[in-house]
């Protein structure tokens, strides 16, 4: 059986637990299902962290991926960013824009 | 920090439904580039937050979505003593510019976009844009001279009934 490390709210901690399997399991939990869409987001934020040094905003992930701020409504309806970063391992985003 | 199986007991809550009822107005009297900001990023801030969020732009705030107008608004140093400058300085010609320049350049530096392209991103996120008619009228402005995705020029009262239960924060 694999360990996780999560903080109070659920956010894993550990950049190097998470997985794919993983990555659908949580979506799964927030109610959403992933699509190659999603993974484009998911991949891009996985990708973008460890160089960024902090979890992308929204409008980071729109400008880098080129996916349209709406598109990212509509796949992680809400509270996009957060929801992006709880699905992708991550810390929530710390910036204002 | 929890230590849990591979299956996280804990899952965020979101918020998705006591958000789902929130409002926020947010109201924008000012035309300076540092005055719209504000305005620009809470907005922003709500809609990621799934807050409805309407904007209404009254008086000098018209110049935030005046097309003529919005892509150079200004920042001055006069009257702002937070510049801890002397303030005969920012009187001196070319001193709002270059303030203005600088203000840009910080704001372009840590990725916060320019201004309209602030408004288009605010309007993708699902934000309302609402142009006040006594200003419309003062100006001799008509929808013609406004960002194309202000919804309409209404008065007042029509803002006063959209945002029944809402949070309102003048600027």
């Amino acid at each position: 059986m694999t360990t996780i490390h999560v903080d109070s709210e659920g956010f894993l901690t550990e950049y190097g637990e998470w997985s794919e399997d993983l990555a659908a399991e949580l979506a799964a939990r927030i109610g959403i299902e992933l699509t190659d869409e999603h993974w484009k987001a998911i991949r891009f934020l996985r990708a973008d962290y460890p160089s960024h040094g902090e979890t992308a905003t929204l409008r980071r992930v729109s400008v880098l991926t080129g996916m349209p701020i709406k598109q990212l409504f509509t796949l992680f309806p809400g509270k996009p960013a957060k929801k992006m970063a709880y699905v992708a391992g991550l810390p929530k985003p710390r910036g204002c824009v | 920090m929890t230590t849990t199986d591979s299956t996280p007991l804990v899952v965020p809550d979101f918020g998705d439904e006591a958000t789902q009822g929130r409002k926020l107005a947010i109201i924008c009297s000012k035309g300076n580039l540092d005055m719209a900001y504000p305005a620009l990023i809470l907005a922003n801030a709500a809609l990621g937050e799934g807050v409805e969020t309407h904007l209404f732009f009254t008086f000098w705030g018209f110049d935030m979505i005046t097309k003529s107008r919005m892509n150079d608004l200004k920042f001055t140093m006069l009257g702002n003593t937070a510049t801890h400058l002397p303030q005969g300085l920012g009187g001196l010609p070319g001193m709002t510019a270059m303030a203005t320049h600088q203000m840009k350049k910080q704001i372009h530096d840590i990725g916060v976009p320019d201004m309209p392209e602030f408004l288009e991103q605010i309007v993708a996120s699902g934000g309302h844009l609402w142009a006040c008619r006594m200003s419309a009228d003062m100006m001799h402005l008509d929808e013609s001279d406004l960002y194309d995705d202000v919804e309409a020029i209404i008065s007042a009262a029509d803002f006063i009934e959209k945002t029944d239960g809402a949070q309102i924060i003048f600027i």
